[in-house]
This record gives structure tokens, C-alpha cells and sequence, in this order.
């Protein structure tokens, strides 16, 4: 019951049309249906066909995508003709895996660019929407882990890809993503997302296809190999110790500024009003108390 | 003290608030707790010595961390914290404020605080005191007849202001003259054999126009600044210092979008741009027209590129025109076509100067 | 000097080697004295009396960041290596390992990596620059919204205004240094600056940087300007700072006893010397633990300097960051003309609103005496509500910089926002030219209305929080006069002058560019006292209290006779 709640306390923020009330019921009444659906027979046999995965994928597009993206992945063109939900015939399975497995769809409300948030649909869900959305058309397929994962490299071959994958970062990546990877803002309200902490999976879908305004990094202009690196530095920047003390954000020169006003000018500037104070006084005096 | 004669002196007439109540004088002044409870002075002396001996714990903290704790290639950690650097600056800080707080308090509490009174004196010397040195100035003066010779007078102001050009000419070989430097870059080395290829940027490898999908940005380099035997470049050209200049200047863009979003411009001599392109790719200079940083903020779904140091924004669909923010010119955009081998390079040099704008930039000729 | 030895032998008992070493103590002095006369110079000065204010100890600040500044960059250099020699770098940070770059870099690094406490020093060195400057620049403020800054101190005022020119120019020197992508993209940008110079500018450009841009001179020229040339100055300029308040003694506020003919305070020795040593060890020690605590400037993740990479953030130190917001602000202007480019976007904010601002700040003492007419001597401060013009004018001042200084992190407000960069440029464009108008209205008006508080407390009392009732079941709260020393404070400042009527300089007899000049100045001076409040005179105030006092008789009457006996106008 929470969990059919919850879906639909979330749709019904952005349905705003006269039907949002029915259409929100229907979704709500589907999704649970679709839910369990998922979970069912993922639990009785995990090794389904692609076909079933497509399927299931199918009824879980109709529930949750389709209003914005389309029937059949089309995509929707608002009555300005400008994009309301893009068509996803050939965004392949990759940007599906992103775009669903790091939260950002299904989004909150139309707007300039779909933030992330709390992922929404199970991994087997994920799967089979990427597995549906996939078989549309063409478009970059889900890496395979050995394409983003340093596993069983020795650890000279490691150091060495992170410190060439240091470089093609700086060359590419910090430009928008700032060199620490915390982000960086956009034109007219865009904003580069902070991409410290994310799954190597993600960040090697999100280079194949470009989410929202980003730029792609397909295998031909970056090969695979050099996003592996990527990856690598990225992790590296993740496991490595803070040499520095507390990092602030890693905003660089703004909020670095904040503390030497707020924090060491604020705290000298507390000393200087202490050192000046006066001290408590006696009412006694000096020859009385003495004598 | 009295300056009668001196209307503006502090003490001429009516200043110094002359005001509507009396000064009652500096009030009485009033002991401290520790100046007439000797228990209270001995527990303030006992604070300022703990203080001072916390000082010394810490400085001796400060010796252990500094001789425990490892740096260099393994560095010892605590809670995801590089232990020497926390560990040091913790022990030195606090072993100076102990010693800083520990003075302060000695002073506040300890030692006398009687409040003085010192008068102050104007700052002007005395009318005697001007005198004196008026009538020095003018006697040395007078000796040396400097007023009276105007002849050695000149010649030595001439001889002394003359002296002024050698310092100012030494600085001349700070460096070159800027001749047609910031006219031309290395884009401009390519041969009809060997036109100059785009290679990515920090790879180095060559682009064929089919690697690239709608949508892909990449950051390039020019091929001789890798591998410059192939142009007829010495090595030495684009090594160390060279090759910073050149990254300055030749930096690029290489973006493919849907042809039919390009609105092609004119190039310098009024020529269409039309064929500037190849199947939707276009290059643009990657430094800002506004002061040089470099730019690669793209948004894929409108082609506007964004500079992060004072966001000058740019449509690389119409010929890099300035959307947004204080660049004054359009992105320098670079003609390209594919080569023999199906790889991407550049037609010629750019067509302008990249970079930001300087007084004579329009006195370009090629 | 004399040595007391009383008390040194009784504490010390009865053997003769205290009296030795006192012996000893006052033939070294002897010795000294008689070489070098300090015994003239210290008689004056080792009790010289300084006025205790919080207020008074932000410069102190900015003289102690300056010393650690001293210390901690010895210390940095017996280490770094400013030049640009490319090399490849094989120290212990991995992922920069088999990289490319300058020396310097490398040597930054190595200071990080290898040399234990390095980081801390290096993060100390930079977090001293910035309270250095910070503290300079509240120093100036206090200096100035307290009338500090007039005669006999507009030169060390103007010393000042060079102090925190100097200090940015070092600021921004070192933080090119360490040639990492941040630091070479502020020097891009100056170079970006000095091509928009007017005819000169490609020739500043080439000489500077010895040839095209980057090159492989301007490190080391930095570092000569940095560590000799500017410290050197700043030195100079420090010391005839302290000697000119030395001479001149220490401003204080007025108060019971306080006047324009003394100084009263503690004496230098022991406990002023005291405090401003005490001071020096707890700035170090805060610098200390910013240094430990909090991470600035992490150059091994930038990387080295790159011309063709970049980084979101690319923001100046905080100092720098106002000319940077207006460079963002200001609209794409540029004039091309007869084969000549004039950078307007470039020059307005770089090579011309600096300048002028410095400019401004020098001349606003002098601005005020030419307008007030007032060529007197001012040792006592003023409260900033008794200058109102005045406070406003630098509140004005402060508004345009702090808006300025927010559009050089318009990137960094965005995205913490979740604000468009583009709405934020727009709305600045407008705030730096309303902003400051806003602010000096509202300075002003506010100024003035804290004067008449002021007055009010005067003559009225001050609010006691006793509250009465009288018969007739009227409230009303009970005012006490203020004791005897807070009304002195109160009054203890200067009437405003009048300025000049139209009539009277006729009258003088003036004529042509004097005229005007002095009908300018009369206007101006008018605007400028517009609507302060003088404090009372004498009979205003005596029978302000005298009505009080009877108001007072007659309500405690009432109250006493009526039925409200225990009342608490009894306590």
C-alpha cells in the first residue's frame, strides 16, 4: 500500500491536466499491476529471454514513459512543436540504463533538465525498460563491466591508466564538471552534475550518450579504452585520501574565500573583541581587602 | 603648547568639543578580583602556566606527528584524512594559540591595568623648529649657488633626466617584438602533401569524419604538435615552451551536429563558409575571443558553447556569434576538409587572429 | 637605567649570583646605551600608551598574517623551484606521475608529497594571503567610518590605500607560482588584459612574458616581484605606517577623560606589548589549523598548466574576484575603427575600474576636508551615525564592490541556487549602478535616525523598562536620566560646520573660478549635513531634565496617593 502511495503522490505532482486525477488512478492501478508483474516471475526464474525482458520492458514504457515519450518511444511534441518527451527509437539501451538507473527519469516535471534523484525502478525493471527501449532502434548498448573496471589489472597497469586518464579528464571532462569533478553551472539554468560518487557504469553510459545537453563521447571520439582511464581517475579521486584537510565543497576559489572571511577573519576578529574587553571588576578595593 | 597664532592648530578657539556637559574626568579606576583576592590571583597564575604547558604538549604532539606519521607515496590516513598534514597543523596551531591565549589572559588579569593618560602634541613642528630648518634650507642652498648658476643648474637636470632612458631602453630585451606572431598559428604548417590533421587532444590520434556521431564534441590538437617530422617541422619547435604557445593558440573544437542546423557565415575575404564543414563537423578556435581561456562547455541540443571564466556564450550553428556575455567577436571558426586516407584537417590557418583582441588586430593581411 | 634589585634578591635568597646577573644585565645596557643612546628613544616610547578597542587590533591582524606570511614563505622557498623548464614528473603523487610539466609545478608537488610538513606551510602561506588582505581591507574600513583618517593621518591613510594595492599585486603574483591549470588561466586571463591596453598592449604582452604567450619567463619574474621587489615595498610602506601612528599616537574614542589633547590606554610595556604579542601567536596559531583543517588550493588535482584546458570554477582568489564579476557583467563592447580594436569589455572593468576605485579611496579624505572646510586636528573618533554622508558614501562603496565581487562567482550562485547564469548577469547589470544608490539612502537615512536616538536618550533618558500606571489607568514607561559619563560620550563630539550662504560669498568679494569653486563647495557641504542631528547645547539638555524631573515628581505623587501603592516605580 506505502508503495502505491508513494507512486502516485509523485505522478500527481506534475499531472496538472483535467484528467490528471483519472490518469493519475490508471497509472497508479497499472504501475502496481506492472510491479508486480516485474517482480514475480524475476523471482521465479532470473534468466528470461530477451523477448520476455522486451516485453515486460514494453508494459513498463507504457505505464511510466509513454505519456511523455510516446507509445511506442516516439517521442511527443508539445503544441509549440518544441520537444515535450524526446523520441527514443535510437537513444539505445545505455542512455535508458543512465537516465532510469541514476533517477533522473522518471522526471519530477517537464522542465530544462531532470536532476538526480532517488531511482524510482528496481535493477530488474531497469533491465527490462533498457532491454525494451534497446530493441527500438539503434544506439549505444549497456557496457559490459570489463569495459569500465579495472578488475584483475595489475597495479603498475592502473597507476598508469589513472595518470593518462588524469589528462584526457582535464582535456574533456573539467571544463563543465569542474577538476574535481563537483560540477559547474550551465547556460539559462543548466548545470553540470557533480559526477564524484557515481557508478562507473553510469559515468561510462552517460560519456556514450550524452544525457540531456551533454555532449557524446561516442567509442569514436573517445575510445573505450581512454574512458576506462577515465573511469579509473575518477575512482582514484574517490579512494584517495583527503591530503588536505576538509575539502569544502571543492568549489575552488569561492568557497575558499568564504572561509578566510567567515572562518580565520570572523574567528580573529572574535579574539580581537576578547583581548580588548574589559575584565571583570571588584567593587572591593584594593587597601580594604588588603587590610 | 598654546598656538595663538594658529586658528587651525587643535588648540586654536573654539574646536575641541567645548560640549554641552562638562567632562567629569576619567572615572576612578576599579580593582580586579585577582588584584585584591590573592586566591583568585593564584588560580590566574595557575590558568597562564597550564596554558603555557599545554603549549608545550602540543609542540611535543607536533615532534611525534611529524617523525610518525608517513607522506611521499604512503601516506598514513586517519578517517580519510592525510594524517601528517591534520596531525601538524592541529599541534602547531594549538601549541601557538595555548601560548597566544595563556599571554592574554596573564595580561587581562595579571598585570597592571591602570589606564594612563599621555598628552598629545600636533603634529606640525614649533615655529621656532621652522625657522631654524627654513633658514638651514635656505643657507645650503644659497652656498651651493644653485640658484644663482642656472647654467650648471639645467645642465644637471638635463644630464639627470637623461639618465632616465637607460632604464627604460635596458628593458627591451625582456622580450621580442610581437611582429605578425599572434597572426598565425601552427594550423598553417600543413603542406599540399601532408595537409595538418586534427588528433585528439591528450590521445593524439587522427579523426575520421565517420568516428564521430551527431552530437560528439572533441577536443583537438593540431597532429604536428605529436608528430611533427610529418610536416617538415623540427622537433624542437613543438617541445617544452613551443608547444604551450602553440596549445595556445591552436586549440580546437571539433563538433557534429545536424548539417541542416548549420547556418554557414562569410569568412574573412566575404566567401561563403559553406564548404567549410565536412558531413556536419565544424571547428572552432577553443580560445575565448574575450581573454583567452579556453572553452568546451557545449550544449549538445543547442550548440551554444560557454566560456567558464566570465561566460561569454557562443552559437557554433552561426558561425560562433556571440549569444551571450562580454566577448566582443565570434569564435574563429577553422576550415576543414577529410584528406586522402578519409581523415579530418584543416584547409589553411585560420582565416583571422584566435584569442583575445588586441589595439592593431585588425591589421591583418595574410 | 636603574635595575631594581630588591625584590630580585628576596625572592632569590641571599647568594650573590642574582646580584651578578643583574650586574651583568646593566653592563650589557650600558654598553648598548652608550653605542647606540637607546635610553632617549626607549624613555619615550616603552610606556607609550595605546587605547584598548577591538576595533583598533584589525590592522594588528594584517601586521601578524603579513609576519606568518614572512615565515611560512621562507620556508616554501627553500623548496620551490620558479622555472618553467618543462620536465616529466616522477614524485610520489601517482596519478600526475609520467606527466609533463614545469619545474615549478614539480617543485609544488614535491612540497606537497615530499616534504613533510610542506602541505601545511604552503596552505598556511596561502590562507595568511588571504586574511592578510581581508584584514587590510576591514582595517581600512574602520579607518574610515570612524573619521580616523583626518588630518594629520591623510598620508598614512594614503599609505594604506597602497598597502592593500601592494598586497593584491603580491596575492596575485603567488598565486601564479605554482603554475598549476588555476593559476595559468589567471595568467591567460591577464594577458588577455594587457593585449586590450591601448596601442601598447601586444608590446606589454611580448615584454612581460618574454615573448608569446606563455613562455617561459613569467614564472620567474613573478617570483622575483614576488618574494623581493613587493615584499620589499610592503615592508617600507609597513614601517612607515607604524612610525606615522607612532607619531602621531593612536586615535581614541571620546569618552570621560578622553579628549583631543591625550591618549588614554595601556602602556606599551608590559601590557600592550603583551596583548599585541599574545595576538601574534593566536593569528599564527589560527593560521595554523586553517592550514591543518581546511584544504585550498589542491594543485595536484588541477594538474599543470595547460593552455587548452580549463575547469569549471575558474574564479580568482577572493580579491581579485570583483574586477573578475564585473569583466563578467559587462556587455560584449568593442569598437572596431579604422583598423583598430578598442576592448571596451576588457579596459572598463580591468585597466580602468581598479584604478579609479584605489583613486577614489586616496582622495576621499581629501574630498572631505576641501568640502567641510574642516582643517583641524582629530585625534577623538566619531561614531558612523554622527557622519552620515560619510558612512553612507562607503556603504555605497562597499554595496558596488560586494555586488561586483558576488558576479565574480555568478557560476558558483547558480548552481548553489539553482539559478539561471544568464538572469543573474542581467540582474547585476543593473544592481552595481542601483545598488549603491539603495545602499547610500538607506545609510544615510538610517544614520540620522540613530542620531535622533541619540538626542532623544539625551534629553528624554534612556528607556529604564519600568512601566507605571498612573491613576487614571494610563501606562507609561518610566525614563531615567543617563549617568553622567554616557551623557558626556554623547556630546563629546564636534558641531557640524556651517556651510557658506550664497550671501556671505557674494559678500567676500570673490570672484570668477573662485567664485564658483566656493558656490560648488557651499552646495556640496550643504548636502553633505543635510538633516544631521547637532547635539543639544547646554540649556536644551538642563531643561530637558528639569521637565523630566518634574514629570517624574508628579506621576510618583500621583501614584503615591493613589491606589496602586506598590507600584513598580517604588523599586
Amino acid at each position: 500500500m506505502r508503495l502505491l502511495n508513494r507512486s502516485a503522490g509523485r505522478l500527481s505532482r506534475h499531472r496538472r491536466g483535467p484528467i490528471a486525477g483519472l490518469l493519475v488512478l490508471v497509472c497508479g492501478l497499472l504501475l502496481t499491476g506492472g510491479m508486480y508483474a516485474a517482480f514475480a516471475p524475476a523471482q521465479a526464474d532470473s534468466n528470461q529471454s530477451q523477448e520476455e525482458l522486451v516485453k515486460e520492458g514494453r508494459e513498463l514504457f507504457l505505464v511510466g514513459c509513454a505519456f511523455c515519450h510516446g507509445q511506442n518511444g516516439e517521442g511527443v511534441l508539445t503544441q509549440g512543436g518544441s520537444q515535450y518527451g524526446p523520441a527514443l527509437t535510437d537513444v539505445g539501451s545505455a542512455a535508458v540504463d543512465f537516465q532510469v538507473g541514476t533517477g533522473r527519469m522518471p522526471m519530477a516535471q517537464p522542465g530544462a533538465q531532470a536532476p538526480r534523484k532517488e531511482v524510482v525502478y528496481t535493477k530488474d525493471e531497469i533491465a527490462a525498460l533498457s532491454a525494451y527501449v534497446g530493441s527500438l532502434g539503434t544506439g549505444p548498448q549497456i557496457p559490459d563491466a570489463e569495459l569500465y573496471s579495472t578488475d584483475g589489472m595489475s597495479q603498475k597497469d592502473v597507476d598508469e591508466l589513472v595518470s593518462r586518464g588524469g589528462q584526457i579528464f582535464l582535456a574533456n571532462c573539467t571544463a563543465c564538471h569542474n577538476f574535481e569533478g563537483s560540477g559547474g553551472a550551465m547556460p539559462r539554468g543548466g548545470f553540470a552534475p557533480k559526477i564524484r560518487g557515481v557508478d562507473s557504469k553510469h559515468i561510462y553510459e552517460a560519456m556514450l550518450t550524452g544525457p540531456q545537453s551533454m555532449d557524446t563521447f561516442s567509442d569514436g571520439n573517445i575510445p573505450p579504452e581512454d574512458k576506462k582511464a577515465v573511469i579509473a581517475y575518477l575512482n582514484e579521486l574517490n579512494d584517495a585520501p583527503s591530503y588536505s584537510g576538509f575539502t569544502l565543497g571543492s568549489l575552488g576559489p569561492v568557497s575558499e574565500g568564504i572561509i578566510a572571511w567567515v572562518g580565520g577573519l570572523g574567528i580573529l576578529v572574535g579574539f580581537a573583541v576578547w583581548i580588548a574587553a574589559h575584565t571583570t571588576r571588584s567593587s572591593k578595593k584594593k587597601d580594604e581587602a588588603a587590610a | 603648547m598654546s598656538d595663538a597664532h594658529d586658528t587651525h592648530s587643535p588648540q586654536g578657539g573654539e574646536i575641541v568639543p567645548t560640549g554641552p556637559i562638562a567632562d567629569p574626568g576619567l572615572p576612578d579606576h576599579q580593582w580586579r578580583p585577582t588584584d585584591v583576592d590573592p586566591a583568585k590571583e593564584k588560580r590566574a597564575e595557575r590558568q597562564v602556566a597550564i596554558l603555557f604547558g599545554l603549549s608545550a604538549v602540543s609542540t611535543v604532539a607536533f615532534l611525534v606527528a611529524y617523525f610518525t606519521f608517513d607522506i611521499g607515496d604512503n601516506w598514513d590516513v586517519i578517517g580519510g584524512f592525510g594524517a601528517s598534514t591534520m596531525a601538524l597543523g592541529l599541534t602547531l596551531g594549538l601549541a601557538l594559540l595555548f601560548i597566544g591565549v595563556g599571554v592574554i589572559h596573564w595580561a587581562r588579569k595579571l598585570m597592571a591595568d591602570h589606564e594612563i593618560s599621555e598628552l598629545r602634541h600636533p603634529a606640525r613642528s614649533s615655529d621656532d623648529d621652522r625657522e631654524v630648518a627654513v633658514q638651514a634650507l635656505t643657507d645650503g642652498i644659497n652656498e651651493s649657488g644653485i640658484g644663482r648658476r642656472p647654467l650648471i643648474r639645467n645642465s644637471l637636470l638635463g644630464a639627470v633626466g637623461l639618465l632616465g632612458l637607460p632604464a627604460i631602453v635596458m628593458l627591451r630585451d625582456l622580450g621580442p617584438l610581437p611582429g605578425k606572431k599572434l597572426y598565425h598559428t601552427i594550423w598553417g604548417s600543413g603542406t599540399k602533401q601532408a595537409p595538418m590533421r586534427i588528433v585528439r587532444d591528450g590521445i593524439w590520434t587522427p579523426i575520421l569524419a565517420s568516428d564521430l556521431e551527431i552530437g560528439d564534441l572533441v577536443n583537438c590538437q593540431p597532429d604536428a604538435l605529436h608528430n611533427p617530422e610529418r610536416y617538415g617541422i623540427d622537433p624542437s619547435e613543438v617541445e617544452g615552451v613551443n608547444l604551450q604557445i602553440h596549445k595556445s593558440k591552436a586549440s580546437l573544437i571539433l563538433l557534429r551536429m545536424n548539417p541542416g542546423d548549420i547556418k554557414p557565415g562569410k569568412a574573412a575575404d566575404g566567401s561563403s563558409r559553406a564548404n567549410w564543414t565536412v558531413d556536419g563537423i565544424v571547428a572552432y578556435s577553443k580560445i575565448c575571443t574575450h581573454v583567452g581561456c579556453p572553452i568546451s562547455l557545449n550544449e549538445r541540443t543547442t550548440h551554444h558553447l560557454l566560456c567558464p571564466c566570465h561566460q561569454s556564450t557562443f552559437d557554433l550553428a552561426d558561425s560562433g556569434r556571440v549569444v551571450f556575455g562580454p566577448a566582443g567577436r565570434p569564435l574563429p571558426q577553422l576550415a576543414i576538409s577529410v584528406d586522402d586516407e578519409g581523415y579530418l584537417v584543416a584547409q589553411h590557418d585560420f582565416d583571422e587572429p584566435v584569442g583575445p583582441s588586441f589595439w592593431e588586430r585588425d591589421y591583418y593581411e595574410r | 637605567m636603574s635595575v631594581d634589585v630588591s625584590k630580585v634578591a628576596t625572592t632569590n635568597g641571599s647568594t650573590p649570583a642574582t646580584t651578578k646577573g643583574a650586574q651583568r644585565a646593566g653592563a650589557i645596557a650600558n654598553w648598548a646605551d652608550e653605542r647606540l643612546g637607546l635610553g632617549s628613544a626607549m624613555k619615550k616610547n616603552i610606556r607609550k600608551v595605546f587605547p584598548d578597542h577591538w576595533s583598533f587590533m584589525l590592522g594588528e591582524i594584517a601586521l601578524w598574517s603579513f609576519v606568518v606570511l614572512l615565515l611560512t614563505g621562507v620556508f616554501l622557498t627553500l623548496w620551490f623551484d620558479p622555472s618553467m623548464t618543462e620536465i616529466q614528473y616522477n614524485g610520489s603523487y601517482d596519478p600526475l606521475r609520467g606527466v609533463h610539466m614545469s619545474s615549478a609545478m614539480a617543485s609544488t608537488l614535491d612540497i606537497s608529497f615530499d616534504v613533510r610538513g610542506g602541505l601545511l606551510m604552503r596552505q598556511m602561506h596561502h590562507w595568511a594571503a588571504m586574511i592578510f588582505i581581508a584584514s587590510m581591507m576591514i582595517h581600512m574600513l574602520r579607518v574610515y567610518l570612524t573619521g580616523a583618517f583626518r588630518k594629520p593621518r591623510e598620508v598614512n591613510w594614503i599609505i594604506g590605500c597602497l598597502l592593500l594595492l601592494l598586497g593584491t599585486i603580491e596575492g596575485f603574483t603567488g598565486y601564479s607560482l605554482p603554475d598549476d591549470l588555476l593559476s595559468g588561466t589567471g595568467v591567460r586571463a591577464a594577458d588577455g588584459f594587457m593585449k586590450a591596453t591601448p596601442v601598447v598592449g601586444t608590446y606589454m604582452s611580448f615584454f612581460l612574458f618574454g615573448g608569446e604567450f606563455p613562455g617561459d619567463a613569467i614564472i620567474p619574474r613573478f617570483y622575483a616581484m614576488h618574494i623581493l621587489l613587493i615584499p620589499g615595498l610592503l615592508l617600507a610602506l609597513i614601517a612607515a605606517h607604524m612610525l606615522l601612528l607612532v607619531y602621531h599616537k593612536h586615535t581614541q574614542w571620546p569618552g570621560p577623560g578622553r579628549t583631543e589633547q591625550n591618549v588614554v590606554g595601556y602602556p606599551m610595556l608590559p601590557v600592550y606589548a603583551a596583548k599585541a604579542g599574545g595576538f601574534f601567536f593566536i593569528v599564527f596559531g589560527v593560521t595554523a589549523l586553517m592550514g591543518g583543517l581546511f584544504s585550498i588550493n589542491n594543485v595536484w588535482k588541477l594538474g599543470p598548466y595547460d593552455p587548452s584546458k580549463v575547469t569549471a570554477g575558474s574564479q580568482p582568489d577572493w580579491y581579485m574576484g570583483w574586477p573578475d564579476g564585473l569583466l563578467r557583467i559587462i556587455p560584449p563592447w568593442e569598437t572596431h575603427l579604422w583598423g583598430i580594436t578598442i576592448s571596451w569589455n576588457v579596459m572598463l572593468p580591468i585597466l580602468v575600474m581598479p584604478p579609479l576605485m584605489l583613486m577614489i579611496l586616496m582622495a576621499l579624505p581629501f574630498i572631505e576636508s576641501w568640502l567641510t572646510g574642516d582643517k583641524r586636528e582629530h585625534h577623538l573618533l566619531q561614531r558612523p551615525r554622527n557622519a552620515p554622508t560619510r558612512t553612507a558614501i562607503m556603504v555605497a562603496l562597499m554595496t558596488f564592490y560586494g555586488l561586483s565581487w558576488a558576479a565574480g562567482g555568478n557560476d558558483i550562485i547558480a548552481i548553489k541556487l539553482h539559478l539561471s547564469i544568464n538572469q543573474i548577469t542581467y540582474f547585476m547589470r543593473g544592481a552595481v549602478f542601483i545598488g549603491p544608490v539603495i545602499a547610500f539612502i538607506i545609510t544615510r537615512r538610517w544614520c540620522i535616525s540613530l542620531q535622533r536616538h541619540d538626542e532623544g536618550k539625551l534629553l528624554h533618558g534612556f528607556e529604564s523598562g519600568v512601566l507605571v500606571r498612573s491613576p487614571e489607568g494610563g501606562y507609561a514607561e518610566k525614563h531615567l536620566p543617563l549617568p553622567e559619563g554616557q551623557a558626556y560620550t554623547l556630546t563629546a563630539r564636534d558641531d557640524d560646520p556651517v556651510p557658506e550662504t550664497p550671501e556671505q560669498i557674494e559678500a567676500s568679494g570673490a570672484t570668477g573660478r573662485d567664485l564658483r569653486a566656493r558656490k560648488l563647495r557651499a552646495r556640496l557641504a550643504t548636502l553633505f549635513f543635510a538633516d544631521n542631528v547637532q547635539k543639544p547645547t547646554a540649556e536644551e539638555i538642563h531643561e530637558a531634565q528639569h521637565h523630566a524631573e518634574h514629570e517624574l515628581h508628579e506621576l510618583e505623587s500621583q501614584i503615591a496617593a493613589g491606589p496602586n501603592r506598590h507600584g513598580p516605580a517604588d523599586h
